[in-house]
């Protein structure tokens, strides 16, 4: 699939390949492959604080209530609510504009984190917040799984 | 040591909100109304030896292309939507400690057809979005928090669209007499309803269009603008508050930042929410307006759907919101820290008398808030004449 640029920069007539949908983009590597290398086995885990038990969302190098660096990784029940959520009819990236309407939500774990993710397996209009959920794995590349919800 | 009634805005300036404007660029449109601003006040371009100006860009550069020399102060805040606001407790607090006499305030944004900038959405650095966000494919723009914020407070409160709705329409209302706005055009509840949605629950007709434009004002102490060309607008009372990046991560979502910051500035004015007579609140998105009014002790909390069914906040109204139209329709001026700047510029409009056909009733006491982010900082200030003082 292509498209042309809308206006400026490229010469006239020349297209430009749609860009494909971003992928998760680390800034630091060490400290955020757990999460995703237990996504890529379709385990959704958290980091949570050894002194204060506090789960952390997104993973910082620091607890963010007791300001403990004694942080761990650990399973969670991958089950939750919606929190909020909106359904997006215009992507900000173009790549995403063939699957529109779809579900952008905030989910809140049983455990106590929120996370951004897609509720999927439901039609849009169908989604409702303190709606029950499950997770659930994206395999979108051969690298890279997202973990997603579906109604419980 | 309170700033209450100690400074004062003695200059304004505003252009036009334009949906493209070939051949002006940011600093073209800022120098304009720097000069506008200048001449309103009836000051020289050298009495101005502060400035204060938009995040992402260094003041020395903006003060050599207008012309102005700060040589007593300068700084480039970075508050996003709130700058304004923040920009006028430091330029009171400046010119009260004697660190800059007059201190002016511009921000403004270019959009230029013939000069595309890079495509939003494809350039990456590593951080949180990066990771954690855009995989998941938000809408256009910040739409996606306020979609957020917008599910949230009608599932905790019964907020209904057709209720948020009716904000864009009084706002579109207000708009047909301000020659800056790029809408003025009325509108109806059912053109709202039916206009497309950009992200569900937000329409279009909810969300701001940004545009070319610059907006400046100047400050100085309350015993300078006295002897100024126009009638000066007090700062009475002053509140700032910061939130997260990320609005969802507090609490409760609904309750924006606002909470914390209008209970100072209603305390160090020496006002409540019951004797503002008018309000300018930061309109990016419908839901925002109306959480932000709540907060402010406005309307009580959860009840702006109601609130708005039954309430006529036009100019002409029992409580007037947004006179100017707002950003939904006036367009939200580019550039970091311009767009929350109107409704500070429509306060004192609007306090000073000079609103012409949309100005209020009662305008000695108004109050004013700026948003940024998702919402993550908040500004709020109240605004008054000298018979407020």
């Amino acid at each position: 699939m292509t498209m042309t640029r809308p206006q400026g920069g490229a010469p006239d007539g020349a297209e430009r390949k749609l860009p494909p949908k971003p992928l998760p983009l680390q800034e630091n590597k060490a400290l955020t492959d757990p999460f995703w290398q237990a996504a890529k086995r379709h385990e959704l885990v958290m980091q949570r604080c050894k002194k204060c038990a506090n789960w952390i969302h997104f993973p910082r190098e620091q607890c963010p209530v007791c300001f403990s660096q004694e942080l761990e990784w650990a399973q969670v029940s991958g089950k939750g609510r919606v929190y909020a959520f909106t359904n997006v009819h215009q992507a900000q990236h173009p790549a995403f504009q063939a699957d529109t309407p779809y579900c952008f939500a905030i989910v809140q774990l049983d455990e106590g984190p929120r996370m951004v993710t897609n509720i999927v397996d439901c039609a849009p209009d169908d989604v409702a917040c303190d709606m029950p959920v499950v997770a659930t794995f994206d395999d979108v590349s051969e690298e890279w799984t997202l973990v997603k919800f579906k109604p419980a | 040591m309170s700033l209450r009634g100690k400074a004062a805005i003695v200059g304004i300036g505003e252009t036009p909100h334009k949906r493209s404007w070939p051949g002006r660029s940011a600093m073209g449109l800022c120098a304009e109304v720097a000069a506008e601003a200048i001449k309103d006040a009836g000051l020289r371009r050298e009495d101005i030896d502060g400035l204060i100006t938009m995040g992402g860009i260094y003041p020395s550069r903006v003060a050599e292309y207008i012309g102005i020399r700060p040589v007593n102060f300068a700084v480039s805040a970075g508050w996003m939507g709130s700058t304004s606001g923040v920009a006028l407790t430091i330029a009171a607090t400046m010119v009260n400690e004697g660190v800059a006499n007059y201190v002016l305030f511009v921000a403004g944004g270019a959009r230029d057809p013939e000069n595309p900038q890079a495509m939003p959405g494809f350039r990456q650095e590593a951080g949180f979005q990066s990771e954690w966000f855009a995989p998941y494919g938000p809408a256009a723009g910040a739409n996606t928090y306020y979609g957020l914020l917008y599910t949230r407070h009608m599932y905790q409160y019964g907020t209904k669209p057709e209720q948020m709705a009716q904000v864009a329409v009084n706002q579109r209302f207000n708009a047909g007499k301000n020659e800056l706005a790029a809408m003025r055009d009325p509108i109806t509840v059912e053109d709202v309803m039916n206009s497309r949605y950009i992200n569900y629950p937000l329409h279009i007709l909810e969300t701001v269009m940004p545009v070319a434009g610059a907006i400046a004002y100047i400050v100085t102490t309350a015993e300078r603008a006295r002897t100024l060309r126009k009638p000066p607008v007090y700062l009475l009372g002053a509140g700032l508050s910061q939130g997260y990046d990320n609005h969802w991560y507090m609490p409760d979502m609904t309750q924006t930042p606002v909470v914390y910051s209008a209970p100072k500035a209603y305390a160090m004015s020496g006002y409540g929410p019951k004797d503002m007579q008018f309000a300018e609140f930061y309109d990016c998105y419908t839901i925002l307006v109306s959480c932000c009014l709540e907060d402010a002790g406005l309307i009580p909390k959860g009840e702006a759907g109601p609130f708005f069914e039954s309430t006529d906040t036009t100019y002409k109204g029992t409580f007037p919101i947004n006179t100017d139209g707002g950003q939904l329709s006036a367009g939200q001026l580019n550039g970091i820290g311009a767009s929350g700047c109107q409704q500070l510029v429509e306060t004192v409009r609007q306090v000073r008398g000079e609103a012409g056909e949309r100005q209020v009733a009662r305008h000695d006491l108004g109050i004013a808030n700026m948003n940024g982010g998702t919402p993550s900082q908040e500004a709020t200030v109240v605004l008054g004449s000298a018979n407020a003082l």
